[in-house]
């Protein structure tokens, strides 16, 4: 278990992470998510003490986190870079001794990931003739060629093209499979959505939701209804129940109060003319980020 | 293995390895070798052809002029030129004579003469004939005078003026000047070490946070251990490099004949008078000197954001050692003056002027083990605020960097209670 309490970390006068309090099961993949300054990075760094909290304590399996446990954590960094001009292979071993791994663990390691991400042949290229797609993957190896306990990932799919992100998301999952714990964070609620059981919305260093994505979907209450008809649907904001519609070009997304209402919404439309597509659906991890966080915001 | 020796060895190895440090070593070796050599490689490039000057002249002075340059055993070849200055000077262009005199009397009887050559940037020749013109002349005009060769010779002779240090364990003049040029050489090595080491610290720390790789290095590694690995591993680099040179500096010595080696640049360097002490205080010096430097210099390199940065922010902290360098220059010539002496115990200077001083002069121990405990003191002291400032520093990425930064960079890194 992964456990943050009480976490609070001002810089002078601005609180970036206030009163923190999360605990993670072992074995599971975690979202943090928030927008831009919400404190992300910043927990991330409180966690691998390479800054102090100023109030609260964080451990892993009940233990703090120290410079002496660091090969048990993998690292990928929000800022990304490896040394430009050293070598893709020198570089991992000398990460991954740095991670209290030997020479020659590094280097079969090494062989099976870029076999795994069919770059093979890029073993012995400087770093800085890489694409920055493929920089990435070298530094995700990096982050896991220690195979870690507990894995950070701070955007991991940031800037990758779609195959990429299938790449690195199934090496993830398998990370997984394996028992590793993964702690990540993310803009992309769809990332989220598909590999987080739990996880945690900040903003401005205050955890606004948090918990199991189900739950937190369930809780909400607040679902979707898809609907393509050839008329105008103005007159279901008047109705009890009805949130905001949001006009598409094919169709229009009603936001319901709960499940019954679509009921009603169903029956007028009816009543109004042909009804091609009607979908009742979960309510969309980026609606609940949007309200929650957008709602903080007023 | 230990972290530490990790980033030391990575450090050392990866430096070893590259381009800077085989080409800036090959390039002193062959300076070296230049150096120890290069009486031979003048001698080879010397014709050792005689230079050809015609005199004109009727004078009485010429075969006393003769006889004056055999004596000084020139390698002139001074003939008589019977023709016209019209016809020297086509002598001079057909290769015959390299250049011509004119040799008179004038109404007093003195000798007097006129150079010519092609051009009169090439002073050896006319400043040999004029000595030797000089002399011929004060010889006749002693001996018209009255005065007998024993005489002249008399009042020729330079004046025996010694200087003894009366002060205990005050170097003697001979030793001095021994001392003063080891001095020079030893103060030229140690500030162009710091400065060339120190910057090489630095570059590297900036070249690490610009490149963004720091911080996966600093949740791997404690920053602490990671700076001093960095600047003992540049250190070692330091080490293997002045072995290397050393070593090839005394082979290229060896190398050299008897004769080589008496005639060759280094032959004033008279080793037999370097003392054991010197030579340890200038290695305590060097290693000190370069230990504050580097901690000083990491912490301002993660302080940088890009790698362009870093010579903008390190030139104050070069300045401290240039102007410790121009104090000791200025100390070599007075080095008892209270300046110097006050200097010595600023740390930042301590590592040249204080060895300046301890070459110079015969300073009681405790001055020394003063400076050296203040020297230390500061390395201790810039260490853990170097690593405090370089914890914090390295996670900082602002627009422009300077030196402010550094308050910033202890904040980062304060423990908030």
């Amino acid at each position: 278990m992964l456990q943050f309490q009480n976490v609070t970390k001002r810089f002078g006068s601005f609180t970036a992470v206030d009163d923190l309090n999360l605990s993670i099961p072992e074995n599971e993949i975690f979202g943090l998510l928030g927008g831009n300054g919400a404190g992300k990075t910043t927990t991330f760094r409180m966690l691998l003490r390479l800054i102090d909290q100023t109030n609260g304590t964080i451990s892993w399996k009940d233990n703090a986190i120290s410079y002496d446990s660091s090969h048990l954590i993998g690292y990928l960094p929000e800022e990304r870079g490896l040394y430009p001009k050293m070598k893709v292979k020198e570089q991992l071993i000398y990460l991954g001794k740095l991670r209290g791994m030997k020479r020659s663990e590094v280097e079969k390691e090494v062989i099976s990931w870029l076999e795994r991400f069919n770059v093979p042949e890029y073993i012995d290229k400087k770093v800085e003739e890489l694409s920055k797609g493929n920089q990435q993957k070298i530094q995700f190896i990096a982050a896991v060629i220690h195979k870690p306990e507990l894995l950070i990932l701070d955007e991991p799919f940031s800037g990758l093209d779609p195959v990429n992100v299938e790449v690195l998301k199934d090496a993830v999952l398998d990370l997984k499979k394996l028992g590793t714990t993964i702690l990540f964070s993310s803009h992309r609620m769809e990332h989220v959505e598909e590999l987080c059981e739990h996880l945690c919305i900040l903003h401005k260093g205050k955890p606004v939701v948090s918990g199991n994505l189900k739950e937190i979907k369930r809780s909400y209450g607040k679902k979707n209804v898809l609907i393509d008809v050839d008329f105008d649907l103005t007159f279901l904001e008047e109705l009890e129940g009805v949130h905001r519609i949001k006009k598409g070009l094919n169709h229009s997304v009603v936001q319901i109060e709960e499940e019954s209402v679509s009921q009603v919404v169903l029956h007028k439309l009816t009543e109004k003319g042909f009804v091609r597509r009607f979908e009742l659906e979960e309510p969309s991890l980026n609606d609940i980020f949007i309200e929650k966080v957008g709602a903080a915001y007023e | 293995m230990n972290k530490f020796f990790i980033v030391l060895t990575q450090t050392y190895l990866n430096r070893l390895k590259s381009k800077a440090f085989i080409v800036t070593t090959v390039i002193t070796l062959l300076m070296i070798f230049l150096l120890t050599n290069i009486s031979t490689i003048i001698e080879r490039f010397d014709t050792n052809e005689e230079d050809q000057v015609g005199v004109i002249t009727t004078s009485e002075y010429f075969p006393l002029l003769q006889n004056q340059l055999d004596r000084m055993e020139s390698n002139l070849d001074l003939k008589s030129f019977k023709g016209t200055e019209e016809e020297a000077q086509q002598a001079i262009e057909e290769g015959e004579l390299d250049s011509y005199m004119i040799l008179e009397e004038d109404e007093a009887g003195e000798p007097k003469a006129i150079y010519k050559a092609e051009t009169v940037a090439e002073q050896n020749t006319p400043q040999l004939l004029e000595s030797a013109l000089q002399q011929v002349k004060s010889t006749v005009a002693a001996e018209r005078a009255g005065v007998t060769q024993k005489q002249l010779l008399e009042i020729d002779q330079p004046v025996q003026f010694e200087k003894v240090a009366l002060e205990k364990g005050a170097k003697t003049e001979d030793e001095l000047n021994q001392a003063r040029v080891f001095v020079y050489v030893l103060l030229f090595v140690i500030y162009f070490s710091v400065i060339f080491y120190g910057n090489m610290v630095a570059v590297e720390v900036a070249t690490e946070k610009s490149s963004r790789v720091m911080e996966i290095l600093i949740s791997s590694v404690s920053p602490v251990k990671q700076m001093f690995g960095k600047i003992l591993g540049i250190a070692l680099l330091g080490i293997t490099q002045y072995t290397i040179i050393i070593i090839s500096g005394y082979l290229f010595m060896q190398l050299q004949d008897d004769e080589g080696s008496q005639t060759g640049f280094l032959s004033f360097l008279n080793f037999s008078n370097l003392t054991v002490s010197l030579v340890v205080y200038a290695i305590v010096f060097f290693v000190l000197g370069y230990l504050l430097y580097a901690t000083i210099l990491a912490m301002v390199g993660s302080l940088v954001s890009r790698a362009e940065e870093v010579q903008q922010l390190i030139m104050p902290v070069q300045f401290l050692i240039i102007i410790a360098f121009f104090i000791a220059m200025f100390g070599l010539s007075t080095p008892s003056s209270p300046f110097v002496t006050i200097a010595s115990y600023i740390p930042f200077f301590t590592p040249v002027v204080m060895f300046l001083r301890v070459g110079m002069l015969a300073i009681p121990f405790w001055e020394v083990a003063i400076s050296l405990a203040l020297l230390i003191g500061s390395i201790i002291v810039f260490g853990i605020l170097g690593a405090k400032v370089y914890r914090g520093g390295v996670l900082m990425y602002g627009k422009s960097s300077s030196l402010k930064d550094i308050g910033k960079a202890l904040k980062l890194s304060r423990r908030e209670r």
